[in-house]
């Protein structure tokens, strides 16, 4: 099975990156573009076949080390 | 007085922390390995210190908080000894769960490298009590995530226990209430992003960084 995950700041903590990418974005001329955040994506791939178990270690995974609670959300897609 | 300095793969400032150590407080100062699973007995003072450990992957001061080191430092913290996280020091005993918040990158995306001026919060902790009725102090601060950040409710037990400790006059880098430094409740772990190390001595433009380890020799 592959896992995907996605970590992203959470609302509400200032996003420096995304701040500088969007006034980049700007200086471009796509000034429309509105809350850009920046993330990361971490993927792997797992042994077994259940998915509702991996999803559980995985997330397991994101709390111990892929991400910081404090001031990261995640999220996490399984694929067989 | 007897002290040891966490070294990481990545940390840059372990040297100088050990020199500083033995020029303000004349301790015996032991370089541990991240890797060991002991540390020296007796000891009064454990400082990890400022660097870019495992090169700040996936975040500053994450992998170096599950070394296997870690687990004794906690412990030791856990009988009181004392404990000093400078700049990525902090970083790790913050991903280490040691000390509340997390430091993000700074609010203006630069790396900021220069003396700045701090408050004395606290002068009635292990770290602060040499400063005696002093309730400022100068040391520099050389990082690119700095930037204290804890919820508000954090914030306000944090300010409302005494376990901040040194403010920023002039916030350098976006911290939460310009937070530059904080206790745990017990008060026997700092985390602080100012570099003591770099303020030992009247030459290197202040010496007071002297007066924080001397605190912690005059508690031991």
């Amino acid at each position: 099975m592959k896992a995907v995950v996605h970590v992203f700041l959470k609302p509400g903590v200032l996003d420096v990156q995304g701040k500088a990418v969007q006034t980049a974005l700007h200086g471009l001329g796509w000034v429309d573009v509105d809350n850009v955040r920046v993330g990361r994506v971490i993927e792997f791939d797992l042994g077994g076949e259940d998915a509702a178990g991996a999803r559980a270690r995985v997330d397991a995974m994101c709390q111990r080390l892929l991400a910081n609670p404090v001031i990261e959300g995640y999220r996490v897609d399984i694929a067989a | 007085m007897k002290a040891a300095v966490v070294v990481f793969p990545g940390s840059n400032c372990d040297r100088d922390c050990k020199v500083a150590l033995e020029r303000a407080t004349g301790a015996r100062v032991s370089m541990v390995w991240h890797q060991e699973t002991t540390l020296p007995e007796r000891l009064d003072l454990i400082v990890l210190p400022g660097g870019f450990s495992y090169g700040d992957y996936l975040r500053c001061g994450a992998m170096a908080a599950l070394s296997p080191v870690m687990g004794e430092v906690a412990a030791a913290a856990g009988r009181g000894v004392a404990v000093a996280g400078i700049c990525n020091g902090f970083q790790i005993l913050c991903e280490a769960g040691m000390l509340p918040g997390a430091l993000l990158r700074n609010a203006a995306l630069r790396y900021v490298c220069k003396p700045v001026a701090l408050d004395i919060v606290n002068a009635q902790t292990r770290f602060t009590a040499a400063f005696g009725g002093r309730r400022e102090a100068t040391m520099t601060v050389g990082n690119g995530e700095g930037n204290f950040f804890a919820d508000e409710e954090t914030l306000d037990r944090l300010e409302g226990d005494g376990q901040v400790v040194f403010r920023y006059k002039r916030n350098p880098n976006g911290s939460s209430r310009s937070i530059a430094g904080i206790v745990n409740p017990g008060g026997n772990v700092l985390g602080i992003m100012p570099h003591p190390d770099r303020a030992f001595e009247a030459d290197l433009g202040s010496a007071d960084g002297a007066l924080l380890f001397q605190s912690v020799l005059a508690s031991a």
